[in-house]
């Protein structure tokens, strides 16, 4: 059912690496590491400042696709690839979007499963990309089934 | 703490077990990603979606499992992370991280990596490779 949808992109949004969201995240994993929280660590460390978690691009806005209206329950997370030419910097601006890769459908135990890969990236100030987060999205029959409903 | 580079196939990061989860976990984690599907923290919720009860976010295993890694970031970074989610993590699991190299290269280490219950069973499984400076 997202086969059109193949190639969309989103506009491209600008997000800030929130030194206190940074902070809220790394607690929440667990790891709260002074090159992530602690502002003289991250003066002193080779980065001059510090960083975000590697899967903080979690928390960013990347934008809508007009006609991918994917719903808010029953998504299964099959896959996350992150892929870095370097950290993020807290208080660096991030600019984001997303795109469909690809759609399939695949005949399983519970019915045909819809497989969506999202590809989002992240570039900088400069145009220069950062990062790109490609995400695996399960779709399942009944899920499919209520969104035509 | 030995350094990251002198690493070779078949060494391992310290493993770290996490303390049972708990509800208080994956709703901080529900604030801090912005991730407030309710079948994370409303038990409602997750029965109608046909699960015996709440369920971690994927994200938040994989999350956790990155900090084998922290402790090395003035030597490299991640610079590639993927990860297959491969079980549920339920209220009070007990989930361990690991890491092991599988390959050492010109400045780029590739680690095998899991989590798993205390049943032994893969909560979710992949690769990091670790980009040395």
């Amino acid at each position: 059912m997202f086969e059109d949808a193949i190639g969309k992109r989103s506009n491209k949004v600008r997000n800030t690496v929130e030194r206190g969201a940074v902070r809220k995240f790394a607690d929440a994993i667990g790891d709260a590491h002074p090159i992530f929280v602690d502002e003289d660590a991250g003066k002193a460390s080779r980065y001059g400042a510090n960083i975000a978690p590697p899967t903080f691009p979690r928390v960013f806005d990347y934008g809508e696709i007009d006609g991918l209206g994917l719903p808010s329950k029953g998504l299964i997370h099959g896959e996350q690839i992150y892929h870095y030419e370097r950290p993020l910097l807290v208080g660096e601006d991030i600019h984001c979007w997303t795109e469909v890769k690809d759609y399939k459908e695949k005949a399983g135990k519970s019915g045909t499963m819809g497989i969506l890969t999202l590809e989002g990236k992240g570039e900088d100030d400069d145009g220069t990309l950062v990062f790109s987060a490609d995400q695996v999205v399960i779709i399942t029959e009944a899920v499919r089934k209520g969104m035509k409903a | 703490m030995s350094a990251i580079a002198e690493k070779q196939a078949g060494d391992t990061l310290e493993a770290v077990t996490l303390p049972p989860v708990s509800r208080l976990d994956l709703i901080k984690y529900a604030g801090a990603s912005g991730d407030y599907n309710p079948i994370h923290t409303i038990d409602e919720e997750a029965e109608k979606a046909g699960l015996p009860g709440i369920i971690a976010h994927g994200m938040w295993t994989m999350g956790n499992l990155a900090k084998l890694f922290t402790p090395y970031y003035e030597e490299g970074f991640i610079e590639t992370y993927q990860i297959r989610f491969r079980g549920m993590v339920f209220l009070g699991d007990e989930v361990s991280l690991n890491a092991e190299v599988s390959e050492q290269n010109e400045g780029k280490i590739t680690f095998d990596v899991n989590a798993k219950n205390q049943k032994e069973e893969d909560v979710l499984k992949g690769k990091v490779v670790f980009k040395t400076y």
